[in-house]
């Protein structure tokens, strides 16, 4: 039951980073370069006290370990679950089991295998042949305009959602927050918060596919640097061709 | 074989007989006990606490259940409630009066010295319960409850909501399974006890039989002590559960032990009445029903209107115009013979015409529908859920059942019976209820003997056995069992006749209901006497029971036990025939007076009846213990 | 109002059929007919298994005992629900009348890698009284108590612990979780004795003890809230919740300390 415990911590975790990450990407509808500076944000976390992206690869490490505490706690009570286990031939009539908590073991493979994708798809470039590191805004749109693509990140984020719907219940009943004051909002926050969920990350998809978040193919971020870069050699022409 | 019956009773006032007793008793010192096997045969209230018990003092117990689990036994159903002296209430009770109450109700047919012992023990009883955990109904200053039960003028009732005898069998349970882990109770589930093995005049050991394997083995103890129960299915439909039965009494009673009593039974008033002709058994519903119902039948006979449109005039109340004084609160046995006589006269209620009505309409009118729910709720509900209406809008229907068996195989004052060594706890003994139990007392003296009785008295005779352990299952007494249940058991796979045994032991027990039932008289008895064995003739003859003797085999378990209950079956109607008086649950037609209501008679009858096996198709022989009153004087009981 | 509903019905049952635990067991169909609606489901198989008795077959075997839900022997898979259709009902007191004429009834063993078929509808449910002899009790020798009032219990404690205890140990929530855990059987007697002030001095022993004896012959609970459900005595998935937080308090608590208040 120890590992109950780390299912439902590492949930939390995860469940903080997830609305975090939702929220933070928000800033797609402030538009590019406020995109852009949102993600440098982040790298500039904490640097009054300790070196750059120092506090981001703390984070970094933290969700990598949760994320891998999750899976391993659930691939081992899964485990035990099918040992315990015996089908019935006759089948199964469910009454309180709903279809969120039956595919658990579903929808989790299925959002990691989306976590893994969506990285190396938008923090690596694998996947995008215009990759432009830096410009999350661009790269987003670059991906999502893509339409097996977005109904890809459409579907994973239906499944997180799932996950969450019956994940942020049952994290209260692991960890034994259990009160007859608060049960009746256990199950209205796990609605809220899969929905909220659900609504933020549908969004971006769907609104690239719609247009409504676009940059026209044209990277603020790179057109930025290049002016900049053109400003220095600019600059650098002018000091080189001083008498 | 048997001299006159010594009941050992210890000399001087009751006060102090059973203190000045545990002091004369002899002890066995620690380092020895451990010598000693106790073999446990149920795990019911009296077994697990007494297995339990023994084994915290330190003896090797062997605990015998046919269940699963010794979660299972049948003091698990008990609903009302423990009763105990502890006078929480500051209404005037105390250890003299639970004593004097039940040696009254007992219509002055146990022992003085036992019962007092009982009223004593039940204060220790509570605190050993509430300390193991058993969540006693409380009071909000956070005390124990107590309620009046069954007609008492005291509240001294503990109570569990409606389950308290499972919150006693749990706490019991839980001890026994403490001890198993500790290592000093071996248990042994499905194992069911078939023969007792008697050697050198003591009992020495069991003979079980593996319900799983079919196995039949030895098991050899220092100390036997049964407590197996009571044996009301021997009238097939009873309150009892479906595997209760009487084999491991009956076959130490074959093997020298007296079976006293057998004709006390209890009927209980409020049971639900069969619905059809497949009914497997009866369910009890708590009498406490009876402080708020009416109890009717229509005047009329073949009255076949719905209750609501039969008027007030065409009803008849009759507890309530019989006994101005209890009305519908008159005692178990006293409730059950009037609805039979109403029944019997064809104005029963039901489909089946085999009930009466117990009506809550003025209660419901007076106090409302949410306040009796928060007294009955959970009986209402039981009620509809077996018989599919709703006791809010319908009179319930009741009908009496056997409940619980008063008599059993006879002991001393020390739970020993006449063979030495073999101990005899709980329902299974026939000690301390005379010929009539109050309610709320067979928890109360089930876990008596198991916690506080038998580990004394145990003691007391192993300690005699000191350096004389054994003889272990080498002994040829042992092999001569094996074989005897061996040959017992391979007869029934052989049996391929045209009738089950259930259609068998519905049969028996329509004979022993008509016959030996809630009133009896000396031609029915006679009848019983002679159809019992004509019918266990066609039994052998005629069963059918199929699969093999070595698997899980129920239709063989049950051949086995109903072989059982139709020996105990005449005994029972034997012993009927011969108490010519009415007591307690015993209501011979016979003795009664003008106004019908029983006759005891204390000239000739102030004794138990023991009775000695004579061997097969012998008349069994009948030994008296008289009983001796010091302490109360004997009076005729009255409701009116 | 009637005070009948004798109307007799007729039933197709498919029943598992295992002739022991090494069998692979099928199942048979019979059809039933001719049965009061005011039979139980139980005298149903028991009318079924006198006649397949006179027929010369063997009967079906399943356990029963008290036949008033309390005794928790029987228990039944029927028609995919551990116990039947009526909510709060132990199959012993599962009546006809929940059923109409013609219908196919399916009935099957409960099934969980801890209960072994022992023969057609009957298991082998001992790993649940494993769990009791692991620390399922208070250490009280007979003898060593002190007065029953000497130790007030909030009347709300009371009654919350009543209500786990009234677990009959049936193993329905094992049979009816799609995980085969014992949580809600373990939780229950966990809590009726963790709730109690008499039950404080091992609390935490006891329940680490019980925890983890189950978890060698169960399952894991992913709060499906099934057992809740088929529970014949409607014990609530709240109990899972506290003694999975006693379990961690259990493993991080400083036990020396445990006599403070």
């Amino acid at each position: 039951m120890g590992k109950k415990w780390v299912m439902a911590l590492t949930g939390l975790t995860l469940l903080g980073f997830v609305l975090v990450h939702m929220l933070g990407n928000l800033h797609l509808y402030d538009g590019p370069w406020e995109t852009h500076e949102y993600a440098e944000t982040l790298r500039d976390l904490g640097t009054e006290v300790i070196p750059r992206t120092w506090a981001l690869w703390a984070l970094r490490f933290g969700l990598i370990a949760a994320f891998a505490l999750h899976i391993h706690s659930a691939y081992s009570l899964t485990r035990m679950s099918r040992s315990a286990d015996r089908r019935y031939p006759g089948g199964r009539d469910y009454i309180a089991a709903n279809y969120a908590s039956r595919t658990m073991r579903w929808t989790g493979p299925l959002v990691g295998l989306f976590v893994v994708y969506h990285l190396a798809d938008l923090t690596w470039g694998h996947f995008n042949p215009d990759y432009i590191r830096g410009d999350p805004y661009h790269n987003v749109v670059a991906s999502l305009s893509n339409l097996p693509v977005a109904i890809w990140y459409i579907v994973a984020n239906v499944a997180l959602a799932v996950h969450i719907y019956h994940g942020a219940w049952s994290m209260f009943q692991s960890l034994g927050i259990n009160s007859p004051r608060w049960n009746p909002l256990r199950r209205r926050f796990a609605q809220a918060f899969a929905a909220v969920i659900l609504v933020g990350n549908l969004s971006f998809p769907i609104l690239v596919q719609a247009g409504v978040i676009d940059d026209g193919g044209r990277s603020v971020v790179r057109e930025h640097q290049e002016q900049l870069d053109g400003a220095v050699g600019e600059a650098l022409g002018t000091l080189g061709s001083a008498p | 074989m048997i001299g006159s019956l010594d009941a050992r009773l210890p000399d001087g006032p009751i006060e102090n007989a059973w203190t000045d007793h545990k002091f004369d008793l002899r002890l066995v010192n620690p380092n020895n006990k451990r010598r000693f096997t106790v073999i446990v045969v149920g795990t019911g209230l009296a077994g697990a606490s007494a297995a339990a018990s023994l084994g915290e003092l330190g003896y090797r117990v062997k605990a015998f259940t046919y269940h699963d689990s010794p979660r299972r036994a049948h003091s698990i159903a008990a609903q009302g409630g423990i009763n105990a002296a502890k006078n929480y209430k500051n209404d005037g009770d105390s250890v003299y009066r639970l004593f004097y109450d039940t040696i009254k109700g007992g219509d002055y047919r146990s022992r003085e010295a036992n019962v007092y012992r009982l009223a004593e023990t039940s204060l220790a009883i509570i605190d050993q319960c509430v300390a193991a955990g058993v969540p006693f109904a409380r009071e909000y200053g956070g005390l124990l409850d107590n309620r009046s039960f069954g007609g008492a003028q005291v509240s001294r009732t503990f109570y569990a909501r409606g389950q308290t005898g499972q919150q006693l069998l749990l706490g019991a349970y839980s001890a026994l399974m403490r001890q198993v882990a500790a290592g000093t109770v071996a248990l042994h589930t499905r194992a069911e006890m078939l023969d007792l093995v008697v050697a050198e005049d003591r009992a020495v050991g069991i003979a079980t039989r593996d319900l799983l394997t079919g196995e039949i083995s030895a098991h050899a103890g220092d100390a036997v002590i049964l407590a197996t129960g009571g044996y009301s299915n021997v009238y097939y439909l009873s309150t009892n559960a479906m595997m209760c039965n009487v084999t491991a009494a009956w076959r130490a009673h074959r093997r020298g032990a007296l079976f006293a009593n057998p004709c006390y039974t209890q009927i209980h008033p409020t049971c639900i009445p069969a619905g059809d002709d497949f009914q497997s058994k009866l369910t009890l519903m708590s009498e406490s029903l009876r402080n708020d119902g009416r109890i009717w039948v229509p005047r009329a006979l073949d009255d076949t209107r719905a209750p609501a449109d039969i008027p007030e005039a065409a009803r008849d109340y009759y507890l309530e115009e019989r006994y101005a004084a209890f009305g519908n609160l008159v005692p178990r046995d006293v409730a059950s013979r009037n609805a039979k006589t109403v029944v019997d006269a064809g104005r029963g209620v039901g489909p089946l015409r085999n009930g009466v009505y117990l009506d809550f309409s003025g209660v419901l009118e007076r106090d409302g529908a949410e306040v009796v729910r928060a007294k009955y709720g959970n009986l209402f509900d039981m009620y509809q859920r077996i018989t599919g209406e709703d006791p809010y809008r319908v009179p319930m229907r009741i009908y009496p059942a056997v409940h619980y068996t008063m008599g059993g195989l006879w002991v001393d004052y020390n739970l020993m019976s006449n063979v030495p060594g073999l101990f005899v706890a709980g329902e299974a003994n026939f000690s301390d209820h005379g010929a009539n139990r109050l309610g709320a007392s067979a928890l109360m003296q089930g876990l008596a003997d198991g916690y506080f009785i038998v580990p004394y008295t145990v003691g007391d005779y192993l300690a005699g056995r000191l350096g004389k352990e054994g003889p272990g299952t080498d002994h040829p007494a042992f092999a001569d069992t094996v074989s005897d249940v061996n040959e017992r058991t391979a007869r029934w796979p052989a049996a391929r006749g045209s009738r089950t045994v259930d259609w068998f032991h519905r049969e028996l027990g329509q004979i022993v209901w008509d016959h030996c039932g809630m009133s009896r008289n000396a031609a029915g008895l006679q009848k019983a006497l002679s159809e019992i064995p004509a019918l266990r003739q066609e039994f052998h003859a005629d069963v059918c029971v199929p699969g093999s003797a070595a698997t899980l085999n129920q239709s063989l378990e049950k051949a086995g036990r109903v072989d059982d209950f139709f020996e105990l079956a005449e005994l029972l109607a034997r012993d009927a025939l011969e108490r010519e008086e009415s007591c307690g649950g015993h209501f011979r037609e016979e003795h009664q007076d003008a106004e019908g209501e029983a006759r005891r008679d204390d000239e000739r009858f102030t004794h138990v009846a023991a009775w000695e096996w004579a061997g097969p198709g012998a008349e069994p022989i009948r030994h008296r213990e008289e009983l001796t009153f010091s302490a109360v004087t004997p009076t005729t009981r009255s409701y009116k | 109002m009637s005070t009948t509903n004798n109307g007799a019905l007729s039933v197709h049952l498919r029943v598992w059929r295992q002739d022991g635990p090494g069998d692979a067991g099928r199942f048979e169909t019979y059809d039933v007919g001719d049965i009061s609606s005011d039979a139980s489901f139980l005298e149903m198989l028991d009318v079924l298994n006198e006649r397949l008795t006179l027929e010369g077959r063997e009967p079906i075997t399943f356990e029963s005992d008290c036949r008033e839900g309390i005794c928790g022997t029987c228990g039944l898979m029927i028609n995919g629900r551990a116990h039947g259709p009526q909510k709060g009902t132990a199959t012993c007191q599962l009546h006809m009348r929940e059923f109409s004429d013609g219908d196919v009834i399916t009935v099957e063993p409960w099934r969980a890698g801890s209960f072994e078929v022992i023969r057609d509808l009957a298991v082998d449910r001992t790993d649940l009284d494993r769990i009791i002899a692991a620390g399922g009790y208070i250490s009280v020798n007979t003898g060593a108590a002190p007065d029953a009032n000497l130790v007030p219990v909030p009347k709300e404690a009371s009654e919350s612990a009543f209500d786990a205890a009234a677990c009959i140990g049936c193993g329905a929530c094992v049979a009816a979780c799609p995980n085969s855990a014992a949580q809600l059987f373990t939780a229950a007697k966990v809590q009726h004795l963790n709730l109690l002030p008499q039950g404080q001095p091992e609390r935490w022993a006891r329940t680490e003890a019980m925890v983890e004896t189950m978890e060698q012959f169960f399952g894991s609970c992913t709060n499906h809230g099934e057992c809740e459900e088929a529970c014949p005595k409607e014990i609530s998935i709240d109990f899972i919740a506290w003694t999975n937080r006693d379990y961690v308090r259990a493993k991080l608590k400083n036990r020396k300390l445990a006599g403070q208040v």
